[in-house]
């Protein structure tokens, strides 16, 4: 497992934790997309989100290939994904929530592809190479990612009277969860002031002036509440994720050892 | 394999002399392996029954996702999981393919919903088995997908243009699923008692209903005379099926696992393995709606269909407004 000067601590995340940050959100978020597949409201939904979960799938594999180099200690990018309990996920809320109906689902790959493209972005410029690399090869998908969420989110809200309020309720349900994600050098000033990840502000910035200029033309009201849900970077979560892991760890768990 | 007993309307295949003279030009062209295209000539039997089979294999795949997508959250490993999502969402994307060429034929994407939903048009009696080990996951690709190309590479030549078509992707994307599936199995059997156990198991459970997946016996069917006449239908079922199980008899060997038939012998003369034939009891109790899973397979769909019906008006309404707005700048 892990030692002890590659957790939390008062100087804020680890490169380790960062990267486990980056390769828990994609992971999540993909097994929350996943659950969609042959569930969908139109067979292009299908086709769209399971496309969207196979790119998730494949950033993590780039993400926590790389968390489990830097930390040195054997572990694989699967020993990662299907060997930690919950309190060593360091994963966003928001990604673990439940998907509810497609109009929360959308929603919440909207909040979270609002934050990851400009993260990206900003990770493009690491002083770190791997990191730069990895931010290279995953920014053209969640371009797209972020432009899909957008045109939909835009066209629900100002659609019919149901689906404009499906999507209000479903922001109003998820806003909480976006403060979490725009505190993020909150946890590593020293990455920050290394050059490792981007400012928290410059992010933070683009966040508001996308999620806002898209919720005008969506016809939708910003919440007010400023209050933040906070606790998936720091390993303390949800419910929710426990039954993600167990369904998701199941075979591993089971046959240890196995090859599949 | 995906469409299984396609009635005709006919009685059986007209003599050249009690056709009319467009139904003559129209078998000639056939018959000189000419393409038929959607804004040409043909017999209302011969759309109505294309329209079917089309319609057959689009829901097959549509309804195809669901044994494969109830393991995507379990997959064992990050790859696993990526190649299954890769499956998955090709088996969407052939169902969109083959309803557009249906669509080709004067019928819509809704109106076939709507015959699936209401249990009027079938889909592959396979969908209806439980996917219940990760080893399913490796037979479904092997055994089901190999039972589907088995039928599908033959239906490229079929002589409706659009379905001809689609059968070209259709048919590579799946090889690689077949291929995909026999890798599964391959870890399975070489890995630990457990997984060998799986494996075994799972061929146990999925090699007689992948025999099923070409239908009964239909040398002496009227239906089936006029689909071969029109080429819409290239083999019987008896050719496919014994083709399959030459096929792959000998890849169970080579995986050390036991195909679950005791009778199963090598005859010389002619050159083919001897089998049993499946219970074709169970294939019409399933096809009848009393198979494991029918129910659940298809209520997937009918509440997919049904939560969905808010997002697909929300969209419409959307597209409405966009078109009022572009009106009024005109």
């Amino acid at each position: 497992m892990s030692s002890s000067n590659q957790t939390h601590s008062e100087s804020g995340a680890s490169p380790f934790e960062f990267l486990l940050q980056m390769g828990d959100n994609c992971l999540i978020l993909a097994h929350r997309n996943s659950q969609w597949c042959g569930h969908g409201p139109a067979l292009e939904e299908d086709i769209a989100i399971a496309n969207i979960s196979l790119d998730l799938i494949g950033q993590t594999q780039l993400w926590l290939g790389l968390a489990g180099e830097v930390e040195g200690a054997g572990r694989s990018a699967d020993d990662l994904a299907y060997l930690r309990d919950a309190f060593d996920f360091r994963n966003l809320l928001l990604v673990e929530r439940p998907n509810g109906d497609f109009g929360l689902t959308l929603m919440r790959q909207f909040l979270f592809d609002a934050w990851h493209l400009p993260m990206l972005k900003g990770l493009q410029q690491s002083t770190d190479q791997r990191v730069a690399e990895i931010a290279e090869k995953s920014v053209r998908e969640v371009a797209y990612h972020l432009e899909r969420s957008s045109d939909l989110i835009v066209r629900l809200g100002d659609g019919s009277e149901q689906s404009h309020q499906r999507m209000q309720s479903a922001l109003d349900e998820l806003w909480s969860y976006t403060g979490e994600m725009l505190d993020f050098d909150d946890l590593s000033p020293t990455l920050v002031s290394q050059g490792m990840v981007p400012q928290a502000q410059g992010i933070a910035e683009a966040f508001n002036q996308h999620v806002s200029e898209t919720l005008q033309q969506a016809t939708l009201t910003q919440p007010a509440s400023e209050f933040v849900r906070r606790g998936g970077k720091t390993g303390i979560h949800s419910e929710h994720l426990g039954y993600v892991l167990a369904e998701m760890q199941f075979l591993q768990r089971a046959y240890p050892g196995a090859t599949w | 394999m995906y469409a299984q007993l396609v009635k005709t309307d006919g009685k059986g295949v007209k003599p050249l002399d009690e056709m009319t003279p467009e139904e003559r030009v129209f078998q000639q062209r056939i018959d000189d392996d000419q393409k038929i295209e959607p804004k040409d000539w043909m017999p209302d039997g011969y759309r109505k029954n294309l329209i079917r089979q089309i319609s057959q294999h689009a829901h097959s795949e549509l309804v195809g996702q669901l044994p494969e997508s109830n393991w995507i959250t379990r997959a064992p490993t990050l790859e696993r999981k990526a190649i299954l999502l890769a499956k998955v969402q090709d088996e969407a994307g052939h169902g969109l393919y083959l309803y557009c060429a249906a669509e080709t034929l004067g019928i819509s994407r809704d109106q076939m919903f709507d015959q699936l939903h209401s249990g009027k048009s079938k889909y592959s009696s396979i969908f209806n088995y439980p996917t219940l080990t990760w080893a399913d996951m490796g037979a479904v690709g092997w055994l089901v997908d190999g039972a589907a190309i088995m039928n599908q590479v033959p239906l490229q030549r079929t002589s409706y243009g659009p379905y001809a078509r689609a059968m070209v992707r259709i048919c590579k994307e799946e090889s690689f699923h077949q291929r995909q599936g026999f890798h599964i199995m391959m870890k399975m059997a070489n890995g630990t008692a457990a997984q060998k156990r799986m494996a075994q198991d799972a061929l146990n459970r999925f090699w007689y209903p992948s025999l099923m997946m070409f239908g009964p016996s239909d040398k002496d069917s009227v239906h089936s005379a006029q689909s071969m006449a029109w080429k819409i239908k290239i083999n019987t079922n008896d050719e496919l099926r014994q083709k399959f199980v030459d096929q792959t008899v000998p890849q169970a060997e080579y995986l050390g696992l036991t195909v679950p038939d005791k009778d199963l012998r090598w005859n010389d003369e002619t050159g083919s393995y001897v089998f049993t034939e499946p219970d074709w009891d169970e294939f019409y109790a399933v096809l009848a709606g009393n198979g494991p899973c029918n129910k659940e397979r298809l209520q997937a769909r009918v509440d997919a269909w049904n939560d969905g019906d808010w997002f697909r008006e929300g969209l419409l309404a959307n597209a409405a407004k966009r078109r009022a707005k572009q009106g009024e700048a005109a």
